[in-house]
């Protein structure tokens, strides 16, 4: 049973990836990113890491792909033109890749011969994790949050509109159109 | 209370929690207030600085015989952290004191930057503190985080603008350095806390390249903190962009914090690779107080100026800590206290300079001075002279002490070198002294003082000519500080 799903979400996965980079149009690769996500979250949930899994699907197939997809739809991203096919990538590339993948195999073939993964003294349950997170690492978990807090206060305050219009300030900026800040030239 | 939040966790967090409480408080009531009482928060900030004090105060009682260890050995609180937590207070307040009436003329709002600024001295608490690597490399971001937001306060100012830029890209560098350095020596040692990285250290040489990488891109991350050659490009133009009221606080915060850093670790997690790392550093205080001096030399700009001096001031405590002993030591903690209030006088001085329509931060800005505000010039001459390290101020003991190390440990040449260059730092320190006493006045508008300007002035030339003149206090502090290492 657990074999079978492994290679039925692996060969999605690898699927996934092999679409990734064959598609055109952006928004497919990136909505093929998204098997590739969630085929992922399921061989960690095989492995026992079931928090790592509902992260995995909260954070990379959520909220980091919304946010990809976002910028596609705002840039209006057109399909890829094809480039000229470059005679280098096929004369270096194509072997380097074969001696890599090569190498690759033969490394598995060694190391791992037959022994199975060992697994660590702790596999990263949500109860050993929220453990370790509030004994052991509770002060940077806290400092983290203070962190996260000072960056959050600071986009705001650097990208916030103000309310009043800047009338010729006798100020040090040259220019009147030096208004706009780091942040805001990043959103805009 | 459970085992991993027991009374030592309580208790030496209580600072902690004051700040981040009046911080967020100040955030909130600036949002309901903003319109009535615009000048609360800067009340607000004073309050949360004297109420971080007061447990500070307790937790310096109870760490005078022991340490304390709190967080499962993350943070180690003793006598060295509570002297930079005070120091750091001392910092914050003045900066609060002089910061109101700077933004007002600036006409920014007043609620975030002294949320912000208390969120720093959060930084530097834990950073002076940490026992343990990730809660060091939190501590520092926190502290870079919202002094980078700082720096860029002034929205409508393009050269904050770009200093604010240039300070987070390369705070960022720098942070991601430290942390790939952290992250080899946890590598080696598989502990984070600094004693067993020491423990794992101790069997391996400073040339194994392990080794060497990991302490390399530590120190180099700190380094550039410190704003030390060559790294320290990026503090004329930050100290320039920032707002003046902030750029002391800035100057001598995140410099006393490296520095705590910087002398822990090799305290107590690398005290093995100490010998074979003096040379090296010797060659970068030596840098750093090369191009510090001579940059400052050619220097109109008053805060560009001073940016430099404070690097050449960073090359002298990297001397006593390249000498290594004790006294080495307890020279760096008497220099960054003695600094903390010329720097932060000389710049206070800088911010009564803002009016209105005038900048203040040239050189010529400076000129007649003596004519238009005579208690003003005199305050800046004895901080200048202070900075330069003439006799009967205060600024003369820290240079004292560390070049007194370097003669108790034979680095006669290096303390040739710091001397001849202390009277080079004269030549650019008399050349303001030379502007606000000759020069004449290009425009008459009064000088800007508000009643919490004048006290952070008053304070800092008292301290920096008492503490001149009776030095036995300051230095009774400095030495407890240094007790049980």
């Amino acid at each position: 049973m657990q074999v079978a799903l492994f290679f039925i979400f692996a060969t999605l996965a690898v699927a996934g990836a092999v679409n990734l980079l064959v598609q055109r149009a952006p928004i497919n690769a990136a909505l093929s990113l998204v098997a590739v996500m969630g085929a992922l979250a399921v061989l960690y949930l095989l492995l026992g890491a079931e928090f790592i899994a509902f992260v995995q699907i909260l954070v990379y197939a959520g909220a980091i792909m919304v946010l990809f997809v976002f910028v596609i739809m705002l840039l209006n991203a057109q399909p890829d033109e094809a480039s000229h096919r470059s005679r280098v990538a096929r004369i270096i590339g194509v072997p380097a890749l074969v001696a890599l993948l090569v190498e690759f195999a033969g490394f598995l073939a060694t190391q791992f011969s037959d022994s199975p993964v060992r697994m660590g003294e702790y596999i990263s349950s949500t109860e050993d994790l929220g453990m370790a997170l509030f004994h052991q690492y509770l002060l940077p978990f806290e400092v983290t949050s203070v962190l996260f807090l000072v960056g959050l206060i600071g986009a705001v305050l650097l990208a916030a509109r103000r309310e009043d219009p800047p009338a010729a300030m006798p100020t040090a900026v040259s220019s009147s159109s030096a208004k706009t800040t780091p942040a805001e030239l990043v959103i805009r | 209370m459970s085992e991993f939040f027991g009374p030592n966790e309580w208790f030496v967090s209580r600072p902690l929690a004051e700040l981040g409480i009046f911080a967020l408080g100040i955030l909130l009531l600036d949002y309901w207030f903003r319109r009535w009482r615009p000048g609360l928060t800067p009340l607000l900030a004073l309050l949360g600085i004297g109420f971080a004090a007061i447990p500070t105060r307790q937790i310096q009682l109870a760490v005078r015989q022991a340490p304390l260890q709190a967080f499962d050995g993350a943070l180690r609180v003793d006598n060295f952290a509570v002297y930079f937590w005070f120091l750091f207070l001392a910092a914050a307040g003045v900066a609060v004191l002089t910061s109101y009436r700077f933004l007002e003329i600036e006409e920014e709002p007043q609620g975030e930057y002294y949320a912000l600024l208390l969120f720093s001295v959060i930084g530097m608490f834990v950073l002076a503190a940490a026992d343990e690597l990730i809660v060091a490399f939190l501590g520092l971001e926190v502290m870079s985080l919202a002094l980078y937001v700082l720096v860029g306060y002034l929205r409508r100012d393009r050269r904050s603008n770009e200093a604010a830029l240039k300070y987070l890209l390369l705070g960022a560098f720098s942070s991601a350095i430290l942390a790939y350095g952290m992250s080899l020596l946890y590598g080696l040692s598989g502990s984070t806390r600094f004693e067993e990285v020491a423990a794992a250290l101790a069997r391996q040489s400073t040339a194994q390249p392990l080794v060497f990488l990991g302490v390399a891109a530590l120190t180099v991350g700190l380094l550039f903190k410190l704003a030390a050659a060559p790294f320290h490009q990026w503090a004329p133009d930050a100290y320039q962009g920032a707002p003046t009221a902030l750029v002391g606080f800035m100057s001598v915060g995140v410099k006393a914090a490296a520095f705590a850093l910087l002398l822990r670790l090799f305290q107590t997690a690398l005290p093995a690779q100490r010998p074979g790392w003096a040379p090296m550093l010797a060659g970068v205080a030596l840098a750093t107080m090369t191009l510090g001096n001579f940059g400052a030399l050619l220097q109109n700009n008053t805060k560009r100026l001073l940016a430099y001096s404070s690097i050449a001031h960073a090359g002298y405590m990297l001397l006593g800590f390249v000498a290594g002993n004790q006294t080495g030591r307890y020279g760096v903690l008497v220099y960054l206290l003695v600094y903390t209030f010329m720097e932060l006088g000389a710049f206070t001085v800088l911010v009564s300079l803002r009016r209105r329509g005038i900048v203040g931060d040239r050189v010529d800005d400076l000129n007649g001075l003596m004519h238009k505000a005579p208690g003003s010039a005199i305050m800046m001459l004895l901080f200048l002279l202070s900075l330069a390290g003439v006799p009967p101020l205060a600024g003369f003991y820290g240079k004292y002490f560390i070049f007194l190390a370097l003669i108790q440990t034979q680095h006669f040449a290096l303390a040739v070198a710091a001397v001849l260059y202390v009277a080079l730092s004269l030549y650019y320190y008399v050349r303001l002294v030379a502007a606000m006493f000759t020069g004449t006045a290009t425009e008459s508008a009064p000088l800007s003082y508000s009643a919490g300007l004048r006290l952070a002035l008053g304070a800092l030339v008292a301290l920096t000519v008492l503490v001149g003149v009776f030095p036995e206090p300051m230095l009774r502090m400095a030495h407890n500080a240094l007790i049980g290492w």
